[in-house]
């Protein structure tokens, strides 16, 4: 992989990251939001809250992916970027995998560095904190992965969203799961098992997801 | 002498829905030559230069382009966002070229290199992406209305490209409704 188109193509992204829907502010926003919903329906009582907190993140954060991709490739279907992309050589992943990590990083990585904060306002005990932080970066990552792929294949319906939901529900359970696995066996054995099937499961994504998503692009841009 | 074959197609067939766009098409475009193709609006002229682009796949036959190509189709290929300088900086990145002075000089867009694309009119955004294709030599242009939206000093300066591009041993198709003095090789009616 030549590091210059990479590069490139990264930092074009990162650009169009910020410019569309104000980069991290609309995510963010969406995230505490959804968040703040939780104590006006479930209650206020502390002991309720501390046992949903972490199951209300992991949704909180699948429903801002969702948010941050539906238009991740459509944009480029309309404006002909990915026409030009499709046509080159070097391979459609290494485009794949510079837009991914650039959305990734301006609006999912900092989501889940500030995911404790909403954390405390659920009354997620402080200790489990930064292992929460972990798991919803590492979870996160796997997240805006699959949702690409969804976003590729939707790239030429009009409001796709509902069919990027559709398409990558499925795939987000193992990541979920493993997920609020880790959070809650917070210092015992198990944690470390759970946290490695959870970096596991996004390790696995990361190297399935640029290449499948890569065949959907050619099929949307046809 | 035997000329050099840069586009070769054989027995090429496409439909759209249930409606035959065109059948059995051959021929082939050698060094120096330029393919004007013609035909009503919805006759295939785009669908067709995409198949020779890549960009869709034929029902039928097969395209075979024995040097790389640029593409212009109709639409633009750029970002709101970025700059004139900023959006040739990036393509000379991925295709590892060095023409971005030369792109702008030739289409006169000193004075617009630092405005963002959103900006731009419909001209300049056209003459953008047409300055694309200087950035990197290719012996093939493959350009879907390039003249459209241009006034008539960046016709002239396509026209002068076009033929300085078949002068130097590439090829060029063309798909247009224009009337545009160009000389080709042969026409195609869709």
């Amino acid at each position: 992989m030549k590091a210059t188109p990479f590069k490139s193509a990264f930092n074009q992204a990162i650009s169009e990251a910020w410019s569309a829907g104000g980069g991290l502010v609309l995510p963010l926003a969406f995230f505490i939001g959804v968040g703040m919903l939780v104590p006006f329906s479930v209650g206020v009582r502390p002991e309720i809250l501390v046992e949903v907190s972490s199951g209300v993140l992991w949704i909180a954060l699948v429903l801002v992916t969702f948010v941050t991709m539906e238009r991740l490739y459509q944009a480029d279907l309309e404006d002909g970027v990915l026409e030009l992309w499709v046509q080159e050589k070097q391979p459609l992943a290494e485009y794949v995998l510079a837009k991914t990590l650039a959305h990734w990083l301006v609006a999912g990585l900092p989501i889940a560095i500030l995911s404790p904060l909403l954390g405390l306002l659920l009354h997620m005990s402080f200790e489990l904190l930064p292992l929460a932080s972990l798991c919803y970066g590492v979870g996160s990552l796997a997240f805006f992965f699959w949702g690409g792929l969804g976003a590729a294949l939707s790239a030429s319906v009009r409001r796709g969203g509902l069919l990027i939901a559709l398409i990558v529900l499925p795939l987000y359970v193992p990541t979920v799961l493993f997920g609020v696995l880790t959070i809650a066996s917070y210092g015992t054995d198990q944690m470390v098992i759970n946290l490695s099937f959870l970096v596991s499961t996004t390790i696995f994504t990361l190297a399935l997801c640029p290449f499948m998503t890569s065949v959907a692009l050619r099929m949307s841009a046809d | 002498m035997t000329e050099r074959v840069l586009i070769q197609v054989k027995d090429l067939g496409m439909v759209r829905g249930v409606r035959k766009l065109f059948s059995c098409i051959d021929f082939r475009v050698c060094a120096g030559q330029l393919l004007v193709l013609r035909g009503a609006n919805g006759s295939g002229k785009t669908t067709f230069l995409r198949i020779l682009a890549g960009l869709t796949r034929p029902l039928a036959g097969n395209v075979d382009l024995h040097a790389s190509h640029h593409w212009v189709g109709h639409l633009n290929g750029q970002k709101p966002f970025e700059t004139v300088e900023s959006h040739l900086n990036h393509w000379t990145k991925v295709w590892g070229g060095d023409g971005i002075d030369r792109s702008i000089e030739v289409f006169e867009m000193r004075n617009f290199q630092s405005v963002r694309v959103g900006l731009l009119s419909a001209g300049q955004k056209r003459r953008l992406a047409l300055a694309r294709m200087l950035l990197v030599d290719r012996d093939i242009w493959l350009l879907d209305e390039p003249f459209a939206a241009l006034d008539s000093e960046a016709r002239q300066v396509l026209r002068n490209l076009i033929e300085e591009r078949r002068r130097n041993g590439g090829c060029v198709v063309i798909a247009m409704h224009d009337i545009i003095d160009l000389q080709p090789t042969f026409e195609l009616s869709l």
